[in-house]
């Protein structure tokens, strides 16, 4: 049997413990699944694919931010225990359950959507997958929206208007891409105080990442073109 | 959460940095008593106790630390992406212990 202790509430609450039989090959998510079906329907908590896909299965587990549907409870069991609670930086809406508006804006304030030129395309871009600036779009292209990053950020709680690791991997992903066609714009997105230059490269966010993308490194290429762009006076 | 290289890294480069905005204004202190030579040479009496060279050591490797740790810093936010940059956090410690070394060396030597 598992001790399960999970945060039951909103902003205030306690946690509660459960016990859970022990399987192999168990997940986190199937803990919590369990406890949900057949010892405490109230129980609030969000997944959807289950095998890593899809980003909402996050949850804090031992004070760890982590893709629950991916973690082993093998690997997290501290003497027969394991603690599970909602995500860091995020409101809850209810246990396990984080409001992930907060989030999901900041993916727009860093204008984080590709923007295609005025011209109707005559031909597909023709995009060589060797092309160092495409290598370093694909290095960070595969976010799932997980916000793990985010709620590892010790920037994000310190200043809760920083945009945040995914926000700003994202803005780069697309200033990297050839096809965009307002790099300029993407840039003074992300080029105030609460955008890359608030990072203090703790990199949280590239140790916690569960697709093992490197916000850290997108971010500092973010903050090398938003400084050239204003030696240039772009900005 | 925190317990990577990269995170004691940052810690370290703030303490330090503090620990340098500390110092400074002792440090200047002691230059203006450069004006009066009988008080100069009352703080160097003071200052050549072991106990105060050990303290000036740890303080040397701080500031050393401090100065890669930015250097450090630096690399990362201006060159390109180096994987091998949690190596420079073991060379940038390094650096700061050898210079407290050779402090250490022309102090008691």
């Amino acid at each position: 049997m598992l001790k399960v202790e999970i945060w039951r509430g909103t902003e205030e609450g306690r946690y509660e413990t459960y016990e859970v039989p022990s399987q192999p090959s168990q997940t986190v998510l199937d803990l919590v699944t369990f406890v949900q079906r057949k010892l405490d329907p109230s129980l609030a908590y969000r997944f959807a694919c289950r095998v890593g896909v899809c980003g909402s299965c996050a949850m804090t587990v031992n004070d760890t931010p982590r893709w629950t549907c991916r973690t082993h409870v093998q690997k997290v069991v501290e003497r027969g225990r394991v603690r599970i609670a909602p995500l860091r930086n995020l409101p809850i809406v209810k246990d396990l359950a984080t409001d992930m508006v907060p989030f999901f804006d900041k993916g727009q304030e860093a204008k984080g959507r590709f923007i295609p030129s005025d011209a109707a395309a005559t031909s597909v871009a023709e995009i060589s997958p060797e092309d160092p600036k495409r290598k370093e779009a694909d290095a960070a292209i595969e976010c799932i929206g997980c916000a793990v990053c985010y709620a590892a950020c010790d920037v994000v709680s310190w200043r809760p208007e920083y945009l945040g690791p995914a926000a700003l991997n994202r803005a780069w992903t697309l200033v990297s891409d050839a096809r965009d066609s307002d790099r300029i714009g993407h840039l003074q997105a992300v080029a105030d105080d609460a955008g890359c230059h608030a990072c203090h490269g703790h990199q949280n966010c590239v140790e916690h990442c569960p697709v093992g993308i490197n916000p850290t490194r997108s971010i500092s290429g973010l903050k090398r073109l938003v400084l050239m762009a204003a030696v240039r006076g772009r900005l | 959460m925190r317990n990577h290289p990269s995170y004691r890294a940052f810690l370290v480069h703030r303490l330090s940095g503090i620990a340098l905005a500390l110092f400074l204004p002792a440090h200047l202190i002691v230059l203006g008593l450069a004006l009066e030579t009988a008080m100069l040479d009352g703080f160097l009496d003071w200052a050549a106790q072991p106990a105060v060279k050990a303290a000036e050591t740890i303080l040397v490797i701080l500031l050393a630390l401090h100065l890669f740790g930015g250097l450090r810093l630096l690399a990362i936010e201006l060159l390109p992406w180096s994987d091998r940059q949690k190596d420079w956090i073991g060379w940038a410690a390094a650096a700061a212990l050898a210079v407290g070394a050779g402090f250490v060396v022309r102090s008691f030597a």
